[in-house]
């Protein structure tokens, strides 16, 4: 029973093959390609300029890929990786399963927003690096003292995009779900959390950086494992070369990470980046 | 069956102005009937209320006085015996055309293949059967507003609340779903309660037009278009057209008197 509908607004054509104007390719590099030129070049000034600085003030690629080999070869990188993992993984998990409800619910509610809001923009701004010794005194100096400043940390980023993506939810969209008489309980999960996904990505994206800092924070604290200690004991020894493997390696591990979780984002919110059209990656 | 009654409808507003909060009445005593089956339109300039009483009717707002009866039933707050079309859609932008108006059916409490097909049915009736994949961002304008009312006629309520359906769409888009309005309104004989500033639509479309000026009625206008055919064009050479425009017109300027 559908209806015949008029010339205006009339129903675009649909075809099953796509017109061959719009497959062909159109000659532009890839954005990957510029980013492996620019990391390429980045890399070969770095070996070049970096040779000629007193390897006590500085280093270059080559020596720190020697370095890296010599402490795989050691035995102490791979246990030191996985130990500041361990925490790693735990406090962000953590941040995000804690830091994301948090967020809805301030978000969500005027009072809870009144009460607690507060906190978590003063939470933000904290000194963290200031209180670990603290924490240390709670905690001890196992993984539960690096757990708690990596979820301190990332904690917040997480819960601020999450209050600031719920608040900037349109009040029309939440109407659509009142008219059609969807409980609350229903609008938070259907309307509120889906609108809010974009923001929460952001946060969890963002996390990712804080997170990895704290990691390094909580290590240089307690000095007694994972990449931090190395960090600590070969700066100690002028040793700079090995100095530079950890750093190198958490940037890669956190562009890395960072890559991942905005794949995942264009796969549970694709219309977001097909609205902003940033989807030509 | 579907009555909505208006019975000396208020509205107050508080407004901020200079940090001394105004009261401002958005409406004063409302009162009108839209009959079983009928098409009203509520006709007025932006800010004379019509939106406002159209929100009191689906209970996203309430009265500060006065009452709405959706068939003798006072209304409070929304029910799926009333379905709304928004200005702008307001589909969720997440979901495809068919999950946006399976989402009314679902909270309706509809499950299953019975949610399946009449979410397609509804698609179907608005024309848009080969585009319910489709997320909101891919549709048109007018697409994206005959899925709106496709979402709201699948709960299948007694009355259709309409606020400015089809202001933002381009003319010619406008006249091709105000055809489609009028087919739609024959096939499931809905009752229909449009707001409008658009006063060709009005008189094209609706049985009786409610003229709002300031909040109040200014007067109500029965118009008798011979819509045979749902033909805009020819109903647009009737004389009863020409006639109804001009008076709706003057009630509009607010000089009823000469009529």
């Amino acid at each position: 029973m559908s209806i015949t509908t008029g010339t205006a607004d009339a129903q675009p054509i649909v075809t099953a093959t796509m017109p061959e104007v719009l497959s062909r390719p159109k000659f532009a590099l890839p954005r990957w390609v510029i980013t492996v030129i620019s990391v390429v070049t980045f890399f070969v000034l770095w070996e070049i300029f970096g040779r000629d600085v007193n390897p006590v003030f500085g280093s270059y690629p080559s020596a720190i890929f020697a370095a890296f080999l010599d402490i795989m070869r050691d035995g102490t990188l791979v246990p030191a990786f996985f130990e500041s993992c361990k925490s790693f993984v735990l406090g962000y998990v953590l941040a995000i399963v804690v830091g994301v409800p948090l967020g809805l619910v301030i978000g969500r509610f005027r009072t809870v927003e009144a009460a607690l809001g507060i906190f978590v923009t003063a939470g933000f701004a904290m000194p963290l690096v200031a209180l670990v010794p603290l924490l240390v005194l709670w905690f001890g100096l196992g993984v539960m003292v690096k757990v708690a400043v990596v979820f301190l940390m990332s904690v917040f980023p997480v819960c601020i995009n999450t209050w600031v993506g719920v608040s900037s939810v349109p009040k029309s969209l939440i109407e659509v779900g009142k008219s059609f008489v969807a409980p609350d309980h229903v609008i938070m999960r259907r309307i509120i959390f889906p609108a809010t996904l974009p923001y929460i990505m952001a946060g969890v994206r963002l996390a990712v950086g804080k997170a990895v800092v704290a990691m390094i924070i909580a290590e240089f604290f307690t000095a007694l494992s994972g990449l931090g200690a190395i960090i600590i004991n070969s700066a100690n020894n002028f040793d700079t070369a090995t100095m530079f493997v950890p750093v190198v390696l958490l940037m890669v591990m956190a562009t890395g990470l960072t890559g991942l979780i905005g794949i995942i984002e264009r796969k549970v919110a694709p219309w977001q980046t097909e609205l902003s059209g940033r989807d030509s990656a | 069956m579907g009555q909505v009654a208006f019975a000396d409808v208020s509205k107050w507003f508080g407004l901020k102005v200079d940090g001394r909060i105004q009261g401002v009445q958005a409406l004063k005593d409302l009162t009108f009937t839209v009959e079983d089956k009928q098409i009203v339109a509520l006709i007025g300039p932006s800010g004379c209320g019509k939106t406002t009483a159209l929100r009191i009717a689906m209970g996203l707002e309430t009265a500060t006085s006065g009452k709405v009866l959706v068939n003798g039933r006072e209304v409070k707050g929304c029910g799926h015996d009333r379905g709304i079309v928004f200005q702008h859609a307001e589909l969720l932008p997440w979901l495809t055309a068919k999950e946006n108006v399976m989402f009314g059916l679902e909270m309706k409490g509809m499950r299953g293949a019975e949610l399946q097909d009449t979410a397609m049915k509804y698609l179907e009736l608005v024309g848009l059967k080969d585009s319910m994949q489709r997320r909101p961002h891919q549709l048109s304008g007018g697409m994206k507003q005959r899925v709106g009312i496709a979402r709201a006629l699948a709960i299948d309520p007694e009355v259709l609340l309409m606020d400015e359906p089809f202001g933002a769409l381009d003319s010619q888009t406008r006249e091709t779903m105000h055809g489609e309005l009028l087919q739609i309104h024959s096939r499931t004989g809905k009752t229909i309660m449009l707001v409008t500033h658009d006063l060709d639509e009005a008189v094209l479309l609706a049985d009786k037009i409610v003229v709002l000026r300031a909040g109040q009625v200014q007067e109500i206008v029965q118009v008798s278009l011979a819509r045979e055919g749902f033909d805009l064009a020819e109903m647009r050479t009737q004389q009863a057209f020409a006639q109804t425009r001009l008076h709706v017109w003057h009630a509009l300027h607010g000089d009823t008197a000469t009529h």
